[in-house]
């Protein structure tokens, strides 16, 4: 590989990384949110319309999609944390690696909290 | 289409650079009030309830909305979760779209699904009317429905 560039600070490592994966769960949550809006307009209709909607999310596969969506959300919110201390916090760019791990440990004790609760959930009576 | 990268200094009006700032600032004000805002819906309606997604119904929701604390943390989460998705995903639109008709397309697009549901999401909220289930006194006693 000719001409290769040299490394940059950016492209190809975390921060790339944790920037694309910010953008693919805002915009996952974005539409979320607008189904989600629709379908709690139900109770405005008739309990029947609304529970019976709701009932969609009862169903496993959509219980295990909102393991998904959780995921998504603490994610976006954690490292949009981490975005804005590295706007606002002096030493916010010099340690946006380390912040990324942190988010990411955040992320992964939430989700051993959530996980087993949501299975719990779907598959108990 | 050639891509072309703006000069980041170059003159830009006042008004519109105005605005994207107050953009970027909304972004980081909602994205922290947001954080607290929807860790604490996902609690409250999906994982401290005994049955979790499975206790939520028409019920549930008349539970939450006899209060006007969940009433205004709702409105407040509808608002601010609407407003900061819209305008993140403009800012996605304007950086991949090629064509400047599209571009506007799609923002107005935005903005007028944003300006409808929260106009309807607010609606709900505030005109909610649990009477219109018959069996609502096996849920809210207390409440007194007329006719
Ligand atoms: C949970 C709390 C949240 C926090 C702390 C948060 C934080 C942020 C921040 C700081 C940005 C700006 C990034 C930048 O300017 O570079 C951003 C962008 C964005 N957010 Fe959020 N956000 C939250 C919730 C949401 C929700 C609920 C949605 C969807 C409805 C959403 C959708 C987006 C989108 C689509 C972008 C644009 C992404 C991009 O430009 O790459 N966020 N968020």
């Amino acid at each position: 590989m000719a001409n290769r560039p040299a490394g940059t600070l950016y492209r190809g490592k975390l921060g790339m990384w944790s920037w694309v994966l910010h953008r693919i769960t805002g915009v996952g949550i974005y539409f979320f949110l607008l189904v989600h809006i629709l379908d709690t307009a139900l109770v405005r209709v008739s309990p029947e319309a609304y529970n019976s909607v709701v009932a969609s999310y009862k169903t496993t596969i959509v219980g295990l999609a909102e393991i998904g969506l959780v995921g998504a959300i603490l994610f976006h919110g954690f490292n949009g944390i981490r975005v804005m201390l590295i706007d606002f916090w002096r030493k916010g760019a010099k340690y946006q690696n380390q912040m990324f791990w942190v988010v990411l440990v955040i992320w992964v004790i939430l989700m051993a909290g959530f996980v087993p609760r949501q299975l719990m959930h779907i598959f108990g009576a | 289409m050639a891509i072309v990268i703006e000069q980041p200094d170059a003159p830009r009006s006042r008004k519109g650079a105005q605005w994207e700032k107050r953009a970027w600032i909304f972004m980081r004000i909602s994205g922290v009030i947001l954080i607290f805002l929807i860790i604490g819906h996902l609690l409250v309606n999906l994982v401290l309830p005994e049955r979790g997604v499975k206790a939520i119904d028409f019920a549930f929701v008349a539970g939450k909305w006899a209060s006007p604390f969940w009433q205004v943390y709702d409105g407040l989460i509808l608002w601010l979760a609407l407003i900061h998705g819209t305008n993140g995903m403009r800012t996605l639109v304007n950086d991949y779209s090629e064509r400047e008709w599209l571009r506007k397309a799609l923002n107005v697009t935005l903005w007028v699904v944003a300006a409808a549901l929260i106009l309807l999401g607010t609606l709900v909220i505030t005109t909610f009317d649990p009477c219109i289930d018959p069996n609502v006194h096996n849920y809210l006693p207390d409440l007194v429905c007329k006719g």
